[in-house]
């Protein structure tokens, strides 16, 4: 793949050798002249000086036959005008942000640009993976899709403690595909005995989440157990 | 008319006091509280008793926008010092806030012409130097 990273910061400059250490061609583009000098001795010709939101930057570096632009300034404004004009104006297939600040995440989905990475919000969810207060777990968000992977634990009074599957009135579309109990996880069947504390992975449509919720017995929190963006 | 006006620099503030001598209602949003001064000079009166809102805050930042009055703005003018960000503000002004009217200051003549052609009502000063120029030379060329 011909890929485009746009700031050779940290994540730019080390994306760009994880992927050339992967066999892909790689063109990362800084526009301060300083940074790019540092990053050159390693790079070479794959870096190149520039201002990643002037258009003919991003023709130099040869947008239209790129199949991927990953936008990584340390500049939200930047990030989503770059992911824009690249899918827009240069119909590049695959686009990926970053957003620094995860209060801009809802202006990168109004302006149509994903899929949007947020640190402080990847570090949220770890944190919320470590230490589950809520019970719930997003584990994968597919927002085109509409649909999402959870992981839950059952809690003693939940309704689905102590049926089966099968009894189980879950939402059209929704599935059970794993179920972690003592430490070692199964896929469930139809008469699989749900018993509290076991941890369970569904797969369902976002809108479903409260119900599911509630049938495990799992409290949501205010806003999707405390992350930066809401649905 | 109300007219809310992103980033009070010579291009902000200039139109910003022609828009209040003109009798129409004014906001100013800049994420510098100096910028403030700019409203004042050359003007016999505060900006505040001129009948001004200045905010400050930064352009993105929802909250800002609305403290500034853009629920209520007919014309919203993007002049920050940043193309990328009046280019942004401008797409949330238009998507988000359904204002009605947009005018967007961009100096990348390229940029500014792309994104004229996607429906942003986009001013490119650069191009109108260009332009000017160019006239100016041709027309002071020697016929014959």
């Amino acid at each position: 793949m011909y890929i485009i990273i746009a700031g050779a910061g940290k994540v730019g400059w080390n994306l760009a050798r994880e992927l050339i250490g992967e066999g892909h061609e790689v063109t990362l583009l800084e526009s301060d002249r300083n940074r790019y000098l540092i990053v050159e001795e390693e790079l070479e010709h794959r870096v190149q000086h520039g201002d990643a939101t002037e258009l003919w930057v991003l023709e130099r570096a040869g947008i239209v036959r790129a199949d991927m632009v990953v936008a990584v300034t340390g500049d939200d404004e930047d990030n989503m005008l770059i992911s824009q004009v690249a899918k827009e104006k240069y119909l590049v297939e695959h686009t990926i942000a970053r957003a620094n600040n995860p209060r801009n995440l809802e202006h990168f989905e109004l302006l149509g640009v994903r899929p949007v990475v947020s640190a402080t919000d990847l570090i949220l969810r770890l944190i919320e993976h470590e230490v589950p207060h809520h019970g719930l777990v997003h584990l994968l968000d597919l927002r085109q899709e509409q649909l999402e992977i959870i992981e839950l634990e059952v809690a003693e009074d939940a309704p689905a403690a102590g049926k089966t599957i099968g009894e189980l009135e879950l939402p059209e579309g929704c599935l059970v595909v794993s179920v972690l109990r003592n430490g070692s996880g199964f896929v469930p069947k139809a008469d699989t005995l749900i018993e509290p504390g076991d941890e369970v992975l569904a797969v369902l449509n976002p809108g479903d989440e409260p119900e599911v919720c509630r049938l495990f017995g799992a409290y949501r929190g205010v806003d999707g157990a405390g992350r930066g963006h809401s649905n | 008319m109300f007219v809310l006006i992103v980033g009070c620099g010579r291009v902000g503030s200039a139109i910003a006091k022609r828009m209040i001598r003109q009798g129409h209602e004014v906001s100013v949003l800049d994420e510098n509280q100096e910028a403030h001064a700019l409203l004042e000079h050359d003007m016999d009166q505060t900006w505040e008793d001129a009948g001004g809102q200045f905010t400050v805050g930064t352009a993105l930042e929802v909250e800002a926008l609305t403290e500034a009055g853009i629920e209520r703005a007919d014309v919203v003018v993007c002049s920050t010092d940043g193309d990328n960000t009046n280019i942004i503000v401008a797409q949330l002004a238009r998507k988000r806030f359904q204002v009605p009217k947009v005018v967007v200051r961009v100096l990348d003549p390229y940029r500014a012409e792309w994104y004229s052609q996607q429906g942003l009502h986009t001013v490119c000063p650069t191009q109108v130097a260009i332009d000017m120029l160019t006239e100016a030379v041709i027309g002071d060329a020697v016929p014959g």
